[in-house]
């Protein structure tokens, strides 16, 4: 049977208001950070007019808009949040709580350098912040997934084997404020697919008091990590699940928790996240006219973080090129660390930091990184691929 | 492996909740009177029955009803004084725990 669906031209923002509104989601905290503001604007004028049945709780900040939902996702409720930068920096103690609580929401990011300087375009260091905490993270290529990955979020977070709040990152302008078509499944389909949340694992409910997280022996924490890193890992399970399914209602599937572009006779790997895959994908295609046997894996989600995917494509390529947006000081690019921390060895990867602060950097810059990365690697040059390249071609000291 | 993934689960759900959770009970934090180095210990030939001692204890480790004399629960009392300081015929001692 054919998916019931809606076609709409949106920027990414209004997508992810989109679908929230067909998510019914029923508390709403949020403070305006650009390049978010507009998405919280537009639930704001969903709930004024009535499109969206929410509670709309305005709050003095982002640590107190996290907490606010925090309350509500405690009490049973299906609740959303959205922040940029130095907003999700503000959350940061807040993020913590929620995760280590176990409870289920959508955060959607929309990433922006973190100042000094002032710049409000779009790196990926606020989201990987957050790395190191029991949050389910996806990364949207364009506003079709900004919207998927938003809808689906409800799905993944509420689901039984995770309970887990979930992360939904967007290229701050390059998607947030840029209208393309966006299918959306109807309201009944979602509704049949997303029904209202079960008050689980846990609920605070009037007249039964308890503590959360109260003061305990020193081994209750680690075996409630150890119960949260159960939970991210079963996470895979679902993620993949639910982007199966997602194919029925919406005609769209992306390949779990990574898509695989013109990799399966690849010898030579680039490896991104986010919005410039597009132009990362431009530049294979290029590569490949000329006969260059380079294919792309596009890390969706950063948590739980692909390994068997990863160890797949290690297996079948002779190198990895890794172009981050965001950098681990003293170290290498953050996916540069992640990508490496699975390999560990069986093949070279060169880690390239670019893009920081919304540097432009476009298929042209991706077809030089990676030309020069095949070149190294034929000419026996990958000793120095220890430390992480700064593609800055424009930068003369 | 679906049905075995989501039976793990609520196990571990259940296992989570039970050790993030703490409801109003005596002693959640376990049996704090091992902390006491003075221990307060009623005189009931000196006491007057006021209550006042139940009614400042921190710890809620002293009954009292009305009329009758207040009884110490040593599982909890952390040994604070504030009962032998508090009590207003000084009729609490307070003696060093061993003697």
């Amino acid at each position: 049977m054919e998916p019931r669906t809606v076609t709409k031209v949106l920027v990414g923002n209004h997508a992810v208001a989109e679908a929230i509104r067909l998510a019914r989601v029923q508390v709403v905290a949020a403070y305006p950070i650009t390049p978010q503001t507009v998405i919280v604007e537009r639930i704001a004028e969903m709930v004024e007019s009535g499109e969206l049945k929410a509670k709309y709780i305005r709050v003095e900040s982002e640590h107190s808009a996290l907490a606010a939902v925090y309350g509500a996702a405690a009490a049973g409720a299906r609740a959303f949040t959205a922040t940029s930068s130095h907003g999700l920096l503000y959350m940061y103690e807040m993020l913590w709580w929620l995760a280590q609580s176990h409870l289920p929401l959508v955060l959607a990011l929309v990433t922006r350098a973190i100042g000094p300087p002032w710049n409000i375009h779009t790196d990926h260091q606020d989201l990987l912040t957050v790395r190191d905490a029991p949050w389910i993270i996806a990364m949207a290529e364009n506003v079709q997934e900004a919207f998927d990955l938003t809808l689906q979020g409800f799905k993944i977070s509420e689901d039984k084997r995770v309970l887990l709040p979930f992360m939904v990152g967007l290229d701050g302008f390059v998607l947030s404020h840029t209208a393309e078509p966006v299918s959306m499944p109807t309201q009944e389909t979602v509704d049949a697919w997303l029904p209202p949340r079960e008050p689980e694992p846990w609920v605070l409910e009037p007249g039964k008091p308890f503590a959360v997280g109260n003061v305990g022996p020193d081994e209750v924490t680690m075996e409630l990590r150890w119960l949260l890193w159960r939970a991210v890992e079963r996470a895979r399970t679902v993620i993949r699940e639910v982007d199966r399914e997602y194919e029925k209602i919406a005609g769209r599937s992306y390949g779990g928790l990574v898509e695989r572009y013109r990799l399966s006779d690849a010898k030579y790997v680039v490896v991104t996240m986010g919005a410039w895959s597009g132009d990362a994908k431009e530049a294979v295609d290029r590569l490949r006219d000329e006969g260059v046997p380079v294919g792309l894996l596009r890390i969706r989600f950063v948590r739980p973080f692909p390994k068997e995917e990863v160890l797949e494509v290690a297996a079948g390529s002779r190198a990895i090129l890794v172009v981050d947006r965001a950098v681990s000081m003293g170290n290498a690019g953050v996916l540069g660390i992640e990508i490496s921390s699975v390999v560990r060895g069986r093949i070279p990867v060169k880690n390239v930091i670019a893009g920081l602060g919304g540097t432009d950097t476009g298929y042209e810059d991706f077809e030089d990184m990676i030309r020069r990365f095949v070149e190294e690697y034929e000419s026996g040059r990958t000793d120095k691929w220890l430390e992480p390249e700064w593609y800055m071609p424009w930068f003369k000291r | 492996m679906g049905e075995d993934l989501l039976r793990e689960a609520l196990e571990e759900n259940k296992l989570f909740v039970e050790k993030l959770l703490a409801k109003p009970q005596p002693g959640s934090a376990g049996p704090t009177g091992t902390w006491r180095t003075y221990r307060p210990v009623v005189n009931e030939g000196k006491c007057i029955k006021c209550g006042l001692c139940w009614l400042y204890c921190p710890e809620e480790a002293i009954e009292w009803s009305p009329g009758g004399l207040p009884k110490i629960d040593y599982r909890f009392c952390k040994g604070c004084g504030v009962c032998v300081q508090e009590c207003p015929v000084k009729a609490i001692d307070f003696v060093y725990e061993g003697e």
